[in-house]
């Protein structure tokens, strides 16, 4: 079986597992899907009261948090094996039995745990985005459908990364890792509202240290239509997605590192 | 070629140390301090294609390094390892494809699948042509015993149930060489012998490699026609079983049943008393300087006996005695 | 029985809660720089909400000092949302011991309840000092305080805050405990406590300061019973509630720990005695 059916079918199982307690998965879900959920009650309730930020109408934000959540929805139930690296694998030693496998690690990391409850957070995301159509009155042209998965995909690879490196710690630290859930968590927090709210140091983090900007607030202004109020010319949004990728890419160079540690020194 | 080649093995590793305490933590933030520990100084053996290895030595000899540097999860720090003409480490994903490991303590399986989802799973990683796998599995599960488990979950079966299916599992795929780590530990006694009946058999008929480290004197003695002893990272001894029970032991014991009311005597020539418990006398004694029969013969004559019993020395003994004479006790 | 007699196991209990959690400070640590970058982004948007229109700004029912001061307040305070059971009451479910419970001579809902308001109160404490130090302290000395967390409206505001907090702490331990009662009962605890936490975070105030959130919604708002969690010390602390008014306030809050503490104790009741059924 080759690599991409194989991951499908560790996905099954994993899932297959998680379905032999239905009660408990669709609670998780729903719970998902309101915890993730309550920040939309948030952005509604200060459009609410203050009508517009900054030039910026409810409906163009709620394509941002749309988008946003999709992504890291996504993401997150693919890279959930390196989220856990270090307590699911490493300190119970089921990391050797991945490496026993003569299979490509990252495959197997992958499809380890492919949580249904993720369906939870991607539901409230669409259901956003739908809501952003109707409110900003989105047009989904062939053009704009391409940006959107374009930047749906550089996002996963982008958070996708950020899982990556925060797995990859763990080769080097037994400590708790919550610190890494401020990129995580707190990425997708900063990239629901548009970049230009921020403060210009923060805005250049958000583009140059941890691209999220370029994954989701300029290809969200190209589908919009929207002229960039920082100044920056339009087709930007349309490539910048091609920087997640870039940073999956690095993420894996600083894993490998990591591999090459454990193997040394085997714990 | 030999199977398994392995020549002069070095492995260290580096231990972080810290002092205990609020003030250890904070000093170890800013200062590192290093204990180092050499696990294998130059650990050389080789395996022919089809032989039954036992690894004993007490923890922390090397045991579970050597392991994994051969199971190519480890990378070693000097000398060379050739499985099949390969390095495992180099070329892992070919090399992993042709073993079967079994690690006493953890299942390889899926802990909320059936087994038997969890063997077809395995399959597919393994990529086992599925007319060949159905032939292994059925026979794997009768030789196993597993008919009724494979429907059951991993996470509701008893200890020697998950163990038999782990075995199983190892060999799904028909690997070369087979790694045991420690396959019997905490399983009941027909358990253990189903285990131990199946590796020999595996090994006999199947012509696999078989290496297996264990701290269970009976697995030893029940299978492995060769033992290495490891010691502080270092062989110790590496012949079959019966030759490192004569190097280290001379002795054979003696247990004598006395008749109701007969006295004990409080010693006997040409022996060591060695215990005593009611009308029972345990004696050992060296063959070369008194033989067998002439100490049965002199005791029955001098005394009322019911029932005389010769055994060798225990395994455990022999090994014990030899971790001591090499100053090889636990690290 | 004299009271301090009657009250020495409890009391008794919640100390060494207390004090032992007190010792997971790398916790508390890893958990404040999140909560600070969390903060620093809700405070951001808020000023540019508060910031886009003069007007909205001027007629909103709280500053934006006062909305930022309620961030950082609100980070602090974290700790005292009650979406999780207390780890000790599972452990002790899992491992059999919750039998003891019925076997010593005190109210066990009292020992319970002593013990997670010890759990709370020791995870609330580091975290809420470590966010003073940065809101309060830092960042007016490195000139963003703007952005600071301010100091309460008066001393007697200040005063109210604090016996409101503490009334939060055991309106949260109620809450708790009614959690801890579903982990005996072998309920699905994390399915409980998933659905539970947004219905949480969202009316007690964590999530926005009840005030802005739409008009219509106010009076409801401030009666449902998590509002005492948060908001209400919040209103207490801005001196927004004077006199009378934060008679009242303080009252609600007693009042809903009454109706939790009774609905805790009588849930309770029932499960202790059906695990007795059942030979636990």
């Amino acid at each position: 079986m080759g690599s991409l059916p194989l991951f499908f079918r560790l996905v099954r199982a994993s899932i297959g597992g998680q379905a032999r307690y239905p009660a408990s998965a669709l609670m998780l879900t729903v719970g998902q899907f309101l915890g993730t959920g309550i920040e939309v009650v948030a952005v509604w309730a200060l459009f609410h009261r203050f009508g517009e930020v900054q030039g910026w109408r409810i409906g163009e934000v709620a394509l941002f948090y749309g988008l946003v959540n999709c992504v890291f929805a996504l993401a997150d139930a693919l890279g959930r094996g390196f989220d856990v690296l270090g307590t699911e694998f490493l300190r119970t030693g089921a990391f050797d039995r991945l490496l026993l496998r003569p299979r490509p690690l990252t495959l197997q990391l992958m499809g380890n745990d492919f949580r249904i409850s993720r369906a939870g957070r991607l539901l409230q995301g669409l259901a956003v985005v739908v809501f952003a159509t109707q409110q900003a009155g989105i047009e989904w042209t062939a053009t704009t459908v391409a940006i959107a998965l374009f930047a749906l995909a550089g996002g996963v690879a982008l958070f996708l990364g950020i899982l990556v490196l925060q797995g990859t710690l763990s080769f080097w630290t037994v400590e708790s890792l919550e610190i890494a859930n401020v990129l995580t968590y707190g990425g997708v927090q900063a990239a629901q509202y548009p970049l230009a709210l921020y403060a210009r140091w923060f805005r250049r983090v958000l583009t140059f240290v941890v691209p999220l900007a370029c994954v989701a607030y300029y290809p969200a202004l190209a589908i919009l239509g929207k002229a960039d109020p920082l100044g920056a010319p339009g087709w930007v949004g349309i490539v910048s997605p091609v920087t997640g990728f870039v940073f999956l890419a690095a993420a894996f160079g600083v894993w490998r590192l990591g591999l090459r540690r454990y193997a040394s020194t085997g714990s | 070629m030999p199977h398994i080649l392995v020549d002069h093995l070095l492995k260290t590793y580096r231990i972080s140390e810290r002092d205990p305490g609020v003030m250890g933590a904070l000093r170890g933030l800013v200062q590192r301090r290093h204990r180092t520990v050499e696990a294998l100084s130059g650990v050389s053996f080789e395996l022919q294609r089809g032989e039954l290895l036992g690894f004993i030595g007490p923890n922390g000899a090397g045991k579970s390094t050597t392991i994994k540097i051969l199971a190519g999860i480890l990378r070693p720090d000097g000398g060379r390892v050739e499985i099949d003409g390969r390095d495992p480490f180099a070329d892992r994903e070919r090399h992993v494809g042709r073993i079967g490991v079994v690690f006493g303590q953890r299942t390889q399986l899926w802990w909320d699948l059936p087994v038997g989802d969890g063997f077809d799973l395995l399959r597919d990683i393994y990529r086992v042509d599925p007319q060949r796998y159905r032939r292994t599995r059925d026979e794997l599960v009768a030789l196993l015993h597993l008919e009724r488990v494979l429907d059951q979950p991993v996470r509701q079966l008893s200890l020697g149930q998950r163990m038999r299916a782990e075995i199983a599992a190892a060999l799904l795929h028909e690997p070369d060489i087979l790694f045991l780590d420690e396959p019997t530990i905490g399983l009941d006694a027909p358990s253990k012998l189903a285990v131990r009946d199946f590796v020999r058999r595996a090994n006999r008929e199947r012509g696999t490699t078989v290496l297996l480290t264990t701290h269970d004197m009976h697995d030893i003695e029940a299978l492995a026609q060769r033992v290495i002893v490891i010691g502080h990272g270092r062989v110790l001894a590496d012949s079959p079983v019966e030759a490192l029970r004569a190097q280290v032991m001379a002795e054979r014991r003696l247990v004598v049943d006395f008749a109701q009311g007969a006295a004990l005597p409080a010693q006997v020539p040409g022996a060591t008393v060695r215990a005593r418990d009611g009308q029972t006398l345990v004696l050992d004694f060296d063959p070369s300087v008194t033989t067998a029969p002439a100490l049965i013969a002199r005791i029955a004559a001098e005394h009322a006996v019911e029932d005389i019993r010769l055994e060798g020395m225990a395994i455990e003994a022999v090994i014990a005695r030899f971790y001591a004479m090499h100053g090889a006790a636990e690290a | 029985m004299k009271l301090r007699t009657l009250a020495r196991p409890y009391i008794a209990a919640f100390t060494s809660r207390f004090l032992q959690m007190l010792q997971y400070r790398t916790a508390a640590l890893a958990g404040f720089a999140t909560q600070c970058w969390w903060g620093g982004i809700k405070v951001m948007v808020f000023a540019a909400f508060y910031g886009g229109t003069a007007i909205a700004g001027a007629s909103a029912p709280m500053s934006l000092a006062d909305a930022i001061t309620y961030t950082w307040l609100a980070q602090g305070l974290l700790v005292l949302m009650p979406w999780l059971s207390d780890p000790e009451v599972a452990q002790a479910v899992r491992t059999g011991a919750v039998a003891y419970d019925r076997l010593r001579p005190v109210d066990a809902y009292a020992l319970w309840f002593a013990r997670s308001a010890g759990w709370v109160a020791a995870r609330v404490l580091p975290r809420v000092a470590l966010m003073a130090a940065f809101a309060a302290v830092a960042l007016p000395l490195v000139g963003l305080g703007e952005w600071a967390w301010q100091l309460p409206a008066s001393a007697i505001a200040g005063l109210a805050f604090l016996a409101s907090t503490v009334l939060a702490l055991l309106l949260s331990a109620s809450m708790v405990m009614l959690l801890n009662v579903a982990a005996t009962a072998a309920l699905n605890e994390r399915g409980i406590s998933a659905v539970a936490t947004p219905v949480v975070i969202v009316l007690s105030g964590n999530l926005l300061p009840l005030a802005l959130l739409p008009d219509a919604w106010q009076t409801v708002l401030l009666i449902q019973p998590l509002a005492g969690l948060m908001d209400i010390p919040a209103r207490l602390y801005f001196g927004q509630l004077g006199g009378w008014h934060a008679v009242a306030a303080l009252g609600l809050q007693c009042f809903w720990i009454a109706v939790l503490v009774a609905a805790g104790r009588f849930a309770m009741g029932r499960t202790m005695r059906s695990l007795q059924i059942q030979g636990g």
